[in-house]
Formats: C-alpha cells, sequence, structure tokens
C-alpha cells in the first residue's frame, strides 16, 4: 500500500474548499489557491508516473480496508498516465487569462474556481478509482461541475447545459444499472475482483446486459456517434477556457474509463468480441468520425466548428478501442493524449481571439495572420496536427490507427481514416486560408487586433511547443509507457 | 407464466418506471417535466438495488445472538449504502437542475421547449 495515488486527488478536492472560502472574499486569491492545488496534484501525478515505470504498481486502501471490501485507488501505467494528461491540461486551464477564459473577468463571489477544481477532482477519481461503485460517484462530480461551468456563458449555454444534464443522467443512470447487474450477480464492486470472477459466468444473461448497459452509459459521456447530440451545443456555448477542458479531457476520461472496463474488467467480451461489442464500438467510431469531420466543414462560427470536430476525434478513439489489437489500443491512447493537446491548444486560441478582437464567426478572421502572428502559428500548428501532417502529434496516433486497422484487415476503416484526414484539412485549411492569404477586412475590431498578452498567449504556445514535442517523442511514451498498457491484449 | 410473473413482479414494475422515466426525459416538451421524468427513472434504479438487497424471513443487519452469525439470516446492507450515496447524488442532480430552469424561465418567459427553441434561433 502506498499513499501516491491518493496524494493526487486531495490537493485538488482540498483546494477546491479553500479556493471557494477565499474566493468569497477575493476572486484573484480564489485563482491563486486553485493554481497551487493544480500544481501539488500534477507533482503527484508526475512522481506517480515515475514510481509506477520504475518501481511498478502502487495501490492505495481507502480508510485502511483492504479490497475487495473496501475502496482502492490504483495507480498503474494507465491510470498514471491518464492523470499526468488531465493534470497538464487543467494546469494550463488554470493559468490561463481569466477574462479570455470566461469571456469576463468572472465577478467576486461567482466559484469558478472551485467548480474548475471539482471537475479536475472528479476526472482524476475516475481515472485513480479501482472501484465500480467508486467510479459513478466520480462520473457524477465531474459531470455536475460542467453542467454548472457551461451556465456561465450567457442563456443559450443554459438550454444546452438543461439538456446535457438530462442526457448525462441518462448516462450515469445507465452505468449504474450495469453496475447493480454486476454486484448481484457477482457480490463485488472491486474492478479486480470482479475481473477474477467473470470468466467463470459471462454467458450469464445479467452480465451481458451489465455490459451493454455500461458500454452505451459510458459512449453516451464521450459522446460517441450517435449518442453525441448534447456535444456541438454544450461545446459551442460554454467559455472558452470550459470547452477546452471538455473537448480535451472531460469527454476522454469517458474513453478512459471505457478502455478500463474493456480491459481490466470485461477482459473475456474484449478479447473474444463477443456480443459483438467491439464491432459496434469501431464502427460507431468511424461513422462519427465521416460525420463530425463533414459537418464540421459548413460552420461559421470558429468554436462550432471545434466542437463538430471534437465528434470526429472522439470516433478515432472509438475506433482504436474497438479494433482491439495492441496497435488500435496504442493508437487510441496515443489520440487522447495528442487530442488533449490540440483541441485545447484550439480552444484557447478562440478564446485569445475573442478576448483582443471580440471576434467569433470565421468569416470575419481574414487579415489576423499578420496582426495576431504568435496566436495563429499556434493555431496553424494545432491545426496541422488535427489534419496529420508529420512530424506533429496528430500524424502518429493515425499511424497507429491506421496499421492497426491493416492489421486486422478492415480496409474500410482505413479508407474512413484517410478520407477524414481530407475532410479535416478542408475544414482547418479554410480558416488558415482566409487568416493568412485573404486581405485584411480594415474594419476597426480587425485593425486594432493584436497579439494578446502574455497570460493568455503562453498557455497557448507552451500546447502547441507540446504538439510539436510530443511528435518528436511519442516513439518514447509508446515503448516506455502505452506498451505496458496494452501487454494483457498480445 | 403467471408464477415467473409473480417471483419478479418489482423487477417488471422497475422496468415500467425506467420506461416511463425514459419517455419522459425525451418525448416531453415542458423542460420541467423532462426534470420530474430523470426523477422517476432514478427512483427506479434504486429500487432496483433495494429489490436486490432484500431476502424473504432475513433481520436488519445488526448482528443479534438469537440470529447467529450466518449472513443469510441479514439482509445485505451494502446496496442500500451506495443507494444513499445515489440518492444524494440524485439530489444535487434536482438541485442544480432546478437552479437552471428558474434561471432559463427568466431569461425565455418559457419552460416549452419548442418556444425556446425559437426564441433561441433569433
Amino acid at each position: 500500500m502506498s499513499a501516491l495515488p491518493i496524494l493526487i486527488i486531495l490537493p485538488l478536492l482540498f483546494f477546491a474548499f479553500i479556493a471557494a472560502l477565499v474566493g468569497i472574499w477575493h476572486q484573484r486569491l480564489s485563482r491563486y489557491m486553485a493554481v497551487l492545488g493544480v500544481t501539488l496534484a500534477l507533482a503527484a501525478a508526475a512522481q506517480g508516473l515515475l514510481t509506477v515505470l520504475t518501481v511498478g504498481e502502487q495501490r492505495y486502501f481507502l480508510g485502511g480496508w483492504p479490497p475487495p471490501f473496501g475502496i482502492e485507488y490504483v495507480l498503474d501505467p494507465l491510470s498514471s498516465f491518464m492523470s499526468l494528461v488531465v493534470l497538464c491540461i487543467g494546469f494550463f486551464v488554470v493559468i490561463y487569462e481569466p477574462g479570455a477564459a470566461f469571456y469576463q473577468a468572472p465577478r467576486k463571489g461567482i466559484p469558478v474556481y472551485p467548480l474548475l477544481m471539482l471537475l479536475l477532482g472528479g476526472l482524476t477519481g475516475v481515472v485513480l478509482t479501482g472501484d465500480l461503485f467508486n467510479l459513478f460517484v466520480f462520473l457524477e462530480i465531474y459531470s455536475l461541475a460542467s453542467y454548472t461551468l457551461i451556465t456561465l456563458s450567457g442563456k443559450r449555454a443554459l438550454v444546452a447545459s438543461f439538456r446535457y444534464l438530462i442526457l448525462g443522467t441518462i448516462a450515469g443512470g445507465f452505468y449504474l444499472l450495469g453496475v447493480g447487474f454486476i454486484y448481484f450477480a457477482t457480490g463485488s464492486l472491486n474492478m479486480a475482483d470482479v475481473a477474477s470472477i467473470l470468466p467463470g459466468i459471462c454467458t450469464s444473461p445479467a452480465i451481458m446486459a451489465a455490459v451493454a448497459l455500461i458500454v452505451i452509459g459510458l459512449s453516451i459521456k464521450m459522446a460517441l456517434f450517435p449518442l453525441h447530440i448534447w456535444l456541438p451545443d454544450a461545446h459551442s456555448y460554454a467559455p472558452p477556457a470550459i470547452a477546452a477542458i471538455l473537448a480535451s479531457v472531460q469527454i476522454e476520461v469517458a474513453a478512459y474509463a471505457l478502455v478500463r472496463m474493456m480491459l481490466d474488467v470485461f477482459q473475456p467480451y474484449y478479447l473474444c468480441n463477443m456480443l459483438s461489442i467491439n464491432s459496434v464500438i469501431a464502427w460507431a467510431g468511424a461513422a462519427g468520425i465521416l460525420f463530425g469531420s463533414a459537418l464540421a466543414i459548413p460552420q461559421r462560427d470558429f468554436k462550432r466548428m471545434l466542437a463538430y470536430s471534437t465528434v470526429g476525434q472522439v470516433g478515432y478513439i472509438a475506433l482504436g478501442i474497438g479494433l482491439a489489437s495492441p496497435l488500435g489500443l496504442i493508437g487510441a491512447l496515443l489520440h487522447i493524449l495528442n487530442h488533449a493537446f490540440m483541441k485545447s491548444c484550439l480552444f484557447l486560441v478562440a478564446g485569445g481571439i475573442r478576448y483582443q478582437t471580440g471576434l467569433r464567426e470565421i468569416p470575419w478572421f481574414a487579415g489576423l495572420g499578420r496582426r495576431m502572428p504568435l496566436t495563429m502559428a499556434a493555431f496553424v500548428v494545432a491545426a496541422l496536427s488535427m489534419i496529420g501532417i508529420p512530424p506533429t502529434a496528430g500524424f502518429f496516433s493515425k499511424w497507429y490507427l491506421i496499421l492497426g486497422s491493416v492489421d486486422s484487415g478492415n480496409w474500410v476503416f482505413v479508407t474512413v481514416i484517410l478520407v477524414s484526414s481530407l475532410l479535416n484539412a478542408v475544414y482547418f485549411f479554410g480558416v488558415i486560408e482566409r487568416v493568412y492569404a485573404k486581405p485584411p477586412a480594415g474594419y476597426p475590431e480587425e485593425v486594432k487586433a493584436k497579439d494578446p498578452p502574455i497570460s493568455v498567449l503562453a498557455p497557448i504556445l507552451v500546447l502547441a511547443a507540446g504538439v510539436l514535442g510530443l511528435g518528436l517523442i511519442n516513439v518514447v511514451i509508446v515503448t516506455r509507457v502505452l506498451e505496458l498498457v496494452v501487454a494483457s491484449l498480445y | 407464466m403467471a408464477e415467473i410473473f409473480l417471483e419478479r413482479y418489482v423487477y417488471v414494475m422497475i422496468v415500467v418506471l425506467l420506461c416511463v422515466g425514459m419517455y419522459g426525459m425525451i418525448f416531453k416538451r415542458n423542460l420541467l417535466k423532462k426534470l420530474i421524468g430523470m426523477n422517476i427513472f432514478q427512483t427506479a434504479i434504486f429500487l432496483f438495488y433495494i429489490e436486490g438487497a432484500t431476502k424473504m424471513g432475513a433481520t436488519v443487519p445488526v448482528i443479534d445472538p438469537r440470529y447467529g452469525t450466518d449472513p443469510a439470516n441479514y439482509v445485505n446492507p451494502l446496496p442500500h449504502v451506495l443507494i444513499l450515496t445515489g440518492i444524494v447524488v440524485g439530489l444535487s442532480l434536482t438541485g442544480v437542475a432546478l437552479a437552471f430552469l428558474i434561471n432559463i424561465r427568466r431569461n425565455f418567459h418559457s419552460l416549452d421547449d419548442q418556444a425556446i427553441m425559437k426564441e433561441m434561433s433569433k
């Protein structure tokens, strides 16, 4: 037993409380507390990954009750990798200028940063927990925090967030029902314990129902096509920083939960493609890739275009999960990491443009390339990565996904990935062309436009550099971390 | 057939409640009715857990010398505890949703889905 897993979650929850208390008195102090909490958690997560890679798995039993009776938190290669991704993005969002992050600096007493901390706490909780019911609780903690954060930006966001709440509750309910079936069939809620009991009873109809319910529930949470209908509204009306964290890590933590379930709990179903569960996930992913990318093309609103592109990107992750081969799963996990960096970078760029010029529609971006060179350079890097042009990070995850599809002999998926790269190129080059090649429009907002201050620019540039850096070191990530994760598939 | 129904009638009721709740959440136009559907849906899940924990002829899960330490004599307490947590989650969801509805009503002067859509597309 080691205390390391809980040390990642505790600073987030503790400083959420502190930030709420000092926030009553002073908004800026609340932000500093949030930065402090996320930094501590980030340090613990980095230490966690190092320890896991050198020493091995770390487990913490909450309250000293050993599993299967107590709740345990597990740091293994997969969860330590994912918690580091979540907290990296969380750190960049917390240090981002509040005025740009939420359209206008939040007034005194509005608990923005405590909610952000609760969101991050819920996300890391889902990542680290080794208990099925505890996962549900953290799932709802982060969902509640995101419903509330989405509504910060006005009355349209309220309606979008209410719809998301209804669908999110259906998703949570399905997951809870599935856990109930598992509990009554196995008598255990601990993931490792359930996994050891399941192979003996995996033809029982109760377990099959549980697999179906949990997969549907988590698919709604991760916005897998055709259960994505809540996403475009919720993500395009949310404030930029919140949209960044929702699109880049929130839905991917649900994807992580799906990987965790399939790989560790429902392994017999996953390995033999029982109930055709892998095929369903992979084909839904492939359909989502085409649908999301195609619908992103006609959007005028920059953030709405990014939201539809998220639907497509989730498709890649689902496709990789559904392939159920080592290469496919490596592609999916690498894409979770890459998408986290590029999509948060793009949303923060959208926030920066809005902060400096008040613009949000793509047709008005003409000529911004010369006025805001650094912001737009970061945008170009992230956009090239979304399209999948080497040496940016996006190329490598698509490469693994294509290798995985070829490996399983499914040429339809290869075609889908290639066609979608073309579609991504259409909508991103549309923006790039407008920004650099079109003559400046010469209206007042555009003429006054210049690069935003350092507090906005720094997170954007670091994330863009991260997109390039991840492309260069992806071999290290794959061989040192991800191959350990997929080892059980060989 | 009738016996199966009599043995499992609680589960049939739970499925009916789940369907009523889903219907309310998806097909009702009034947002408040959607929320009520959500509550029915959640209650059905709570009942599912509670029903799974019951045993005929068992007593409250506090060890009593008259019944010994045989677990078969006691009701399973864990689902009750889980559902207590589930109820808290459901309560906070309802609270947040009601706060949204108050604000939606203030901004759009209606809780009707289609009236709000019309107002939003302006």
